[in-house]
């Protein structure tokens, strides 16, 4: 790789067109150092609904405790879907390093039906809680739960309208540098959500279920 | 040739290189850093939660740097250093947030306990 860069860096040298491969260069790293921006204010978002939870996390007011009604089975299925979800972004990343489209928008359609998978396991599970009266209004616990994991099924549901957006994309210009760029932002995006789930399963769920 | 040398430098714009064995090595790790926390609690492996909870709250954390380092490919030198940067300056917020708001309002719930009045 070191050797194919420096090749690079003498033609560029050699050519005359210097300035103007610089210049492309700049937006294209401006992208990704905005988006990563971005993805820093998303997590003071969450860090907000994190303190808001942590606040509130033992204010039951009467109504059922997370030892009552979180089914750490559903937690489970949930997390290695998203987990899972994770590698097969990573496989999609790796087709279109290859500049192979069809492996690409095979891997990134994985991932989003495992992201699919995700938000109705989700669903149910805030049905369930819904059905059996453990509604946003009975608690302070309860209301910072629906609005953090909430925030975050959110975040997974837009993740998803993004990739399919993107599939289209993908099919119509093909492995172009401005798709590339999109691919590379959206698994930075996943990937987060993917950092965010881990904070939400251990913080929320696994410690919401200690006596 | 010209148009080669182009696209080559391009892909090299897009972003950090990515490897199989980097993502399949994330993989592995997080997985493991999964399952432990997971069986920790469901098999009620100790007997003090706070024991529990502060070991699955380190596995958490070993595994958002697992996440960062294999999956977001973070590391000191792509964008010149600014993704880092920008990443300890929230790191430092999402800390005073966090630690700020639970010491206040724990100490606020403590002295307020209807006891004491």
């Amino acid at each position: 790789m070191s050797e194919a860069t420096m090749t690079a860096d003498v033609k560029t040298q050699d050519g005359p067109l210097e300035f103007l491969v610089k210049g492309d260069h700049h937006p294209q790293n401006g992208t990704l150092l905005g988006f990563w921006l971005y993805l820093m204010s998303d997590c003071l978002i969450f860090a907000c609904l994190f303190a808001t939870y942590g606040v509130l996390a033992r204010s039951y007011a009467g109504g059922p405790t997370g030892m009552e009604v979180f089914d750490l089975s559903l937690v489970a299925i949930n997390t290695s879907m998203l987990l899972l979800s994770s590698i097969t972004y990573g496989f999609a990343m790796l087709e279109m390093q290859a500049n192979r489209l069809k492996g690409t928008l095979i891997w990134l359609a994985v991932t989003g039906l495992l992201g699919a998978g995700f938000l109705a396991v989700e669903l149910y599970e805030f049905y369930h809680l819904i059905h059996i009266g453990a509604t946003p209004q009975s608690s302070g616990f309860l209301t910072a739960f629906f609005a953090l994991v909430g925030t975050h099924g959110l975040h997974v549901l837009f993740g998803i309208v993004w990739l399919v957006t993107l599939l289209f994309q993908l099919k119509k210009h093909g492995l172009i540098p401005a798709n590339k760029r999109r691919v590379f932002c959206l698994s930075m995006f996943w990937h987060f959500l993917d950092v965010v789930w881990v904070g939400v399963f251990t913080y929320v769920y696994l410690m919401g279920v200690l006596p | 040739m010209s148009e080669h040398t182009h696209d080559h430098d391009h892909h090299e714009a897009e972003g950090p290189h990515v490897t199989l064995k980097e993502y399949v090595t994330g993989f592995v790790l997080a997985v493991i850093l999964t399952v432990i926390p997971f069986w920790l609690v469901m098999g009620n492996v100790f007997e003090s939660s706070t024991t529990t909870a502060l070991i699955i709250l380190a596995f958490m954390v070993v595994q958002i740097v697992v996440h960062m380092v294999y999956f977001l490919h973070m590391n000191f030198h792509s964008e010149g250093g600014w993704n880092m940067l920008a990443l300890i300056f929230t790191l430092v917020l999402v800390f005073i947030t966090l630690a700020g708001s639970l010491w206040v309002m724990i100490s606020l719930n403590n002295n307020m306990m209807p006891g004491m009045m």
